[in-house]
């Protein structure tokens, strides 16, 4: 594997041309004080499709995450969704988040459609819409449950269909699944992938575990921290076809699961 | 709490401390302290009176106007100090001095201010209760979860939307025992108004009985004026009993 900083060499980069980009981000810089937590970073997310930001922690990839949504604004360089310069969160980009980050005091129903509340739909409308993400989500009959009634996966789900239900081109995921167990996160990714294939959106999923990075993208961006920078873009190409159930024994899974660990393995003390 | 097996019911140490008063009373040891029982029977007389009846009346209102505004105030001003360092900063100091201060002394000054009517006594009751009802305020919404708030911005919500469904609702716990904190406080306040401004209302009856000595009375007026506090306070423990299962969720 090239150790080089250019973001397009790696694997399947000659495809890179091919694909429309849905979000771009250009010559990113972030300082929080002293501190330089992304320096000069660009990277390309193609449409309809499924880029990871994967690296150590210390990285930067929450930090660039939470840029593309708006909720922070970068030192220098600047975000396009669909060509559109973000300057603050928009409906076109909806968020999950890490510690799912419901109202605790709001029923599913109302914490699924609380992003269409906030945009002024009628209330009917809103639950209507709700609803059927809810069902889509597995949480079907869960509609007047309360955040704490559920367990961590449950609330994951709801977190997830409070994000399709504003219907954004983005959706932006923040290490989504690591508070949840191991079972349940499998039973997830699964359900990721036939997300991305159903939904035409274009996704952008935040996480430090290599084997679910290669399992659910079709594009793995590398960083690294120190500085931090995009080391390498992956593309699996030939087991995203076979099924969710051959994609762990797949040989090309294995060997770049390996080669990301080899890259890794000196920025983790 | 269990007593040789038998589970006791709530305040059961109550009854020992009535009995204990009892026996002091019935032994004619002080004036100051008449027998429990015949506390129990002047209360009951008196309660009937035209004169306890306008007392409180009178009271109720400054203890009800100064909370409300107390409330109405604090809520909004300890919430904009926790979003709002430049806020906070400002006036964080005065609300620690007037939470630790002696506000019985503040007394005569607000006099000179707001006269000896109503007023002053509204107002003396509302400066008992609000900084803690501030403080509460602030601390609830300082330790909202990062993520919460990021999630209100990232749907979208303006910031009164932000307001009114995320922070109001995410502090509530803190804001609540804040209010009940507040209300103890305030019954002290309407008290000491009532006796330094003007004499009216509850203030006016412990005077009048403690100057002639009617310590039956004097009593009893107090245990009605602790039992109307402690029902509130109660009342209020419960709602916030009621919202903590999240709070502890969260």
């Amino acid at each position: 594997m090239p150790q080089t900083s250019a973001a397009e060499t790696g694997t399947g980069a000659t495809e890179d041309t091919a694909f429309e980009i849905a979000v771009s981000t250009r010559n990113i810089s972030k300082n929080f004080g002293e501190v330089e937590a992304l320096n000069d970073l660009s990277l390309e997310f193609p449409l309809g499709q499924l880029t990871s930001l994967l690296g150590p922690s210390g990285c930067g990839k929450t930090t660039l995450l939470k840029i593309i949504a708006g909720l922070l604004e970068p030192t220098s360089g600047e975000v396009e969704v669909n060509g559109q310069r973000v300057t603050g969160p928009g409906p076109d980009r909806a968020f999950v988040f890490q510690d799912f980050a419901l109202l605790p005091w709001a029923s599913v129903i109302r914490n699924v459609a609380f992003g269409l509340e906030l945009r002024g739909v009628a209330r009917s409308e809103r639950e209507a819409v709700a609803e059927s993400y809810i069902k889509q989500v597995g949480l079907a009959g869960f509609e007047n449950a309360y955040p704490h009634e559920l367990s961590g996966g449950m609330r994951q789900r709801v977190g997830l269909a409070r994000a399709l239900a504003v219907d954004a081109e983005v959706l932006l995921m923040d290490e989504p699944f690591s508070a949840v167990d191991e079972q349940t996160r499998r039973k997830f990714q699964e359900d990721l992938l036939e997300l991305v294939q159903d939904q035409k959106k274009t996704f952008i999923f935040v996480t430090h575990s290599i084997e679910e990075a290669v399992y659910v993208s079709d594009q793995v961006a590398i960083l690294l921290p120190r500085p931090s920078r995009v080391s390498e873009i992956i593309r699996p190409s030939s087991f995203r076809g076979k099924g969710v159930d051959n994609i762990r024994r797949d040989p090309e899974y294995l060997d770049i699961v390996d080669e990301i660990w080899a890259s890794l393995r000196r920025y983790v003390e | 709490m269990t007593l040789l097996g038998y589970r006791l019911p709530g305040m059961s140490s109550l009854i020992i401390w009535g009995l204990l008063w009892e026996t002091v009373g019935q032994s004619g040891l002080t004036f100051f302290i008449p027998p429990l029982s015949e506390v129990v029977a002047t209360l009951f007389s008196v309660i009937g009176t035209a004169a306890f009846q306008k007392a409180l009346a009178e009271t109720a209102y400054a203890f009800f106007v100064g909370v409300l505004s107390a409330i109405c105030i604090g809520i909004p001003t300890g919430i904009l100090m926790g979003k709002n360092r430049l806020l906070d900063e400002l006036l964080l100091p005065w609300v620690n001095v007037f939470l630790s201060a002696p506000l019985t002394a503040l007394v005569p000054v607000l006099m000179v201010l707001f006269g000896f009517g109503m007023r002053a006594i509204i107002i003396t009751t509302t400066l008992f209760a609000i900084w803690i009802i501030i403080l509460n305020a602030r601390a609830g919404v300082k330790q909202i979860n990062r993520s919460l708030v990021d999630m209100a911005r990232s749907f979208g919500a303006s910031p009164v939307d932000a307001f009114f469904k995320v922070y109001l609702w995410a502090a509530l716990p803190e804001i609540l025992g804040g209010i009940r904190i507040g209300i103890i406080r305030a019954v002290k306040g309407v008290i000491i108004g009532q006796l330094l401004i003007s004499i009216v209302g509850f203030g006016a009856l412990f005077e009048l009985y403690a100057a002639n000595f009617l310590m039956g009375h004097f009593w009893a007026v107090l245990i009605v004026l602790f039992a109307l506090a402690f029902t509130i306070s109660e009342v209020l423990a419960y709602l916030e009993r009621r919202v903590s299962y999240y709070a502890a969720k969260r």
